[in-house]
């Protein structure tokens, strides 16, 4: 481990990330559990870059970006689907 | 301890606070809309920083060690913003018009100007 203070960071980045996974859970309506999945995908993608430069890899970050765009997608398709087709 | 670490502590402490108060408000607001407001603008600012936390520590090693690995880490963090930028306010956009569209109304709403605009009513 290189730097510890980016691998503390993504531990508490992980730590707001587990709280929007609890209103994927908990959500009452549907669009409230997209909503956490959309910021839980955001946390993630910080998570990752600073994960790679904590232990000083960057294939981590490129992880990162395809991630950010194949999540990007899916919350396309989510919405997409939620109103009822393309229009 | 340099004047580096000092940046980037700082970037990372603005990272932490802003990502912290993202999560805290999907628990804290009433509704679909005014939670997607908090997490989105939140997060999106708190990830700028980590980035730039991340491309600081990479020119600074860069600068001490001549590695052109650390070149490549901070370019591909950059690469890494741009694209998060460009896509988290479109997904957030669009999530709004389906939660909309698919009937959940904003609570304690007074205004609804979107619902006007579909029924054909003046702006």
């Amino acid at each position: 481990m290189i730097a510890p203070e980016f691998f503390y960071a993504a531990v508490i980045v992980m730590i707001g990330a587990f709280l929007a996974l609890l209103r994927v859970f908990f959500g009452p309506s549907v669009p409230d559990r997209v909503v956490g999945v959309d910021t839980l995908n955001t946390l993630i993608v910080a998570g990752m870059v600073l994960l790679g430069a904590a232990y000083d890899r960057t294939i981590y970050i490129d992880i990162a970006i395809v991630y950010a765009l194949l999540s990007y997608v899916g919350t396309l398709a989510i919405a997409k689907y939620l109103q009822g087709g393309l229009e | 301890m340099s004047a580096v670490t000092y940046v980037i502590y700082a970037f990372l402490t603005i990272n932490i606070v802003f990502n912290l108060l993202g999560s805290f408000s999907l628990h804290r607001f009433p509704d679909v809309y005014t939670r997607l407001h908090g997490a989105t603008k939140c997060t999106t600012f708190g990830t700028i920083f980590a980035v730039l936390a991340v491309v600081v520590h990479a020119a600074y090693q860069l600068h001490l060690t001549g590695d052109p690995k650390y070149l490549q880490m901070a370019l591909h963090s950059l690469v890494a913003l741009i694209a998060l930028l460009l896509t988290n306010p479109t997904g957030a956009h669009a999530i709004a018009k389906a939660a909309h569209l698919s009937g959940y109304k904003p609570a304690k709403a007074v205004i609804d100007a979107y619902e006007d605009k579909l029924r054909g009513g003046a702006e």
